[in-house]
């Protein structure tokens, strides 16, 4: 009996944290947009966009290569090495690009965000503006919120642009594929509606949902420092999940049909 | 007197944890009035709860005669602008000068032009002896400076009512002496209403008009300092001459010295 009032505690506990995350939100989003807080907006994506360039760059070029040197030696048993262009741009705009960089980025920015916001919570800043009568909803979470939604979809176009350089690096520069077969069979076989849009929606829904994490993880963190560290550790972990179940609903809805 | 904010058979509960049950005081307008009690009674809780930030389970508190629980949030953060906290960490935005700090409330809920704006955080930071570190950031800042910084933050709005969380706690002399002057000062000044939280007996006894001194979810003692200091009851005088024995037991209530020794064997 015990038992099943733990499962009936643990799951109302957990409902509770859904609520909680909602109304997080909707504070963030719903709020009545204001030009005050653009500049709040701007300074946060360069915190979490720009200052992510560098890990986003380096991961795509070797990605990229790793992804060129696999397809290689599987593509010259069958003399179709011509295909290694649209197999690596294929790869990383549907799935490497989007996935690999809500991964790196729920690492880098993500962790940062809820150690952030945990840190301005502990030290009574979150309440402060509460008694200043300013939203922290609005003029601390929802900046963050919007930076990760409008940067990590260009930080996984810009992962998938290096990775397929990265590509013709090994493919074309030291393994000889040909430079024209690399990218013109790239060009007729990548659609832009089906690969590069598609990849774009992954991008901005695995956006949304790791810097929503990161940002309520933060926002409702036990103000210590054993709970800041707890929040990041789950920051990470939900949001690496998140990503995965995610990716492979939408790839089912994307392109399963094919 | 008209009284600013009246607390009405109030009862707060954390959880399963009673804090307060049915007490009721009342913060007269232009006063400066203390409040005090041991450690963990909660009187962070009291301001929070006068601030809207909880709310309680029973009973009613009242700013300029209107209820603060009952407040939707827009009226409630209306409100907040005629309220001010100091915390007891100071509450300052690590990521902004001092200046920036003392500004960010008159940016948020002023139009003031920029060099209006630069003016009236001199002022603020001259008022609490630090015009000269309007530059430096919160980092920079000794305990003491970092509270009359946040100080500073808290006038900048001219509220009607501030409320000081502990604001002597873990100050030196001399910077106990500076806290003191200026709530003193601006008080007298700007005709504030201040609600000081604190178990400093000697120094808030120098500065407030009425006292209430809480313990055991109520209040067991009010009135002006000098009052307070004759008051007959054996909970209040422990409190005032901090001794260690008294109505508040030096020992956690625990089983006997003989069950704990010798029970086991």
């Amino acid at each position: 009996m015990e038992w099943f009032a733990g499962i009936g505690r643990h799951s109302l506990g957990k409902l509770a944290a859904i609520g909680r995350a909602l109304f997080v939100l909707t504070g963030a989003l719903v709020a009545k947009p204001s030009l005050k807080h653009v500049p709040l907006t701007i300074k946060q994506i360069y915190v979490v966009g720009v200052q992510s360039l560098a890990i986003i760059i380096v991961s795509g070029a070797f990605i990229g290569m790793v992804l060129a040197l696999q397809a290689y030696t599987v593509l010259v048993d069958y003399g179709a090495e011509e295909s290694l262009g649209p197999m690596v741009a294929l790869s990383l705009l549907r799935e490497l690009g989007p996935v690999v960089t809500a991964l790196l980025f729920a690492g880098r920015a993500g962790s940062a965000l809820t150690a952030e916001i945990g840190l301005m919570k502990a030290t009574e800043q979150l309440t402060s503006l509460e008694m200043m009568a300013v939203d922290p909803l609005r003029r601390i979470i929802a900046p963050r919120l919007w930076a990760g939604i409008i940067s990590m979809p260009l930080l996984a176009l810009i992962f998938s642009a290096i990775g397929i350089l990265g590509g013709q690096a090994v493919g074309v520069d030291w393994l000889g594929v040909d430079a024209g077969s690399y990218w013109s069979v790239m060009q007729a076989a990548v659609d832009f509606d089906d690969d590069v849009m598609n990849g774009v929606i992954k991008s901005v829904v695995f956006a949304f949902v790791v810097t929503w994490i990161a940002v309520f993880k933060g926002y409702d963190s036990i103000p210590t420092s054993e709970g800041i560290s707890q929040a990041t550790t789950q920051t990470v972990v939900y949001a690496s999940l998140a990503v995965l179940g995610l990716d492979f609903i939408l790839t089912a809805l994307m392109f399963g049909t094919h | 007197m008209q009284d600013l904010v009246r607390i009405e058979n109030m009862s707060f509960s954390r959880g399963e944890r009673p804090i307060y049950h049915n007490i009721s005081l009342s913060i007269p307008q232009g006063k400066t009035t203390a409040i005090m009690g041991p450690s963990g009674i909660g009187k962070t809780t009291l301001l929070k709860l006068i601030g809207g930030q909880l709310r309680p389970q029973e009973g009613d508190i009242l700013y300029k005669n209107e209820s603060i629980p009952k407040m939707k949030r827009g009226r409630l953060f209306e409100v907040r602008q005629q309220m001010s906290m100091l915390f007891q960490s100071g509450a300052l935005f690590t990521d902004m000068t001092v200046f920036e700090n003392v500004a960010f409330p008159l940016r948020e809920h002023t139009k003031l032009s920029e060099s209006l704006i630069r003016a009236v955080v001199l002022m603020k930071l001259q008022s609490v002896g630090l015009r000269g570190a309007a530059q430096m950031m919160p980092s920079e800042l000794s305990g003491g400076m970092a509270r009359r910084a946040a100080l500073a933050r808290a006038i900048a709005l001219d509220p009607e009512l501030i409320m000081y969380d502990e604001p002597f706690a873990g100050q030196d002399p001399i910077s106990m002496g500076v806290i003191v002057k200026l709530i003193k000062e601006l008080n007298d000044a700007m005709n504030l209403t201040s609600v000081v939280v604190t178990h400093d007996v000697a120094e808030v006894m120098s500065i407030a008009d009425y006292v209430y001194i809480l313990a055991d979810k109520r209040v067991i003692g009010e009135g002006t300092p000098e009052q307070i200091r004759d008051h007959d009851s054996e909970l209040v005088q422990q409190f005032l001459c901090g001794q260690a024995d008294g109505p508040v037991p030096f020992h956690y209530p625990a089983k006997s010295l003989e069950q704990d020794f010798l029970g086991s064997r």
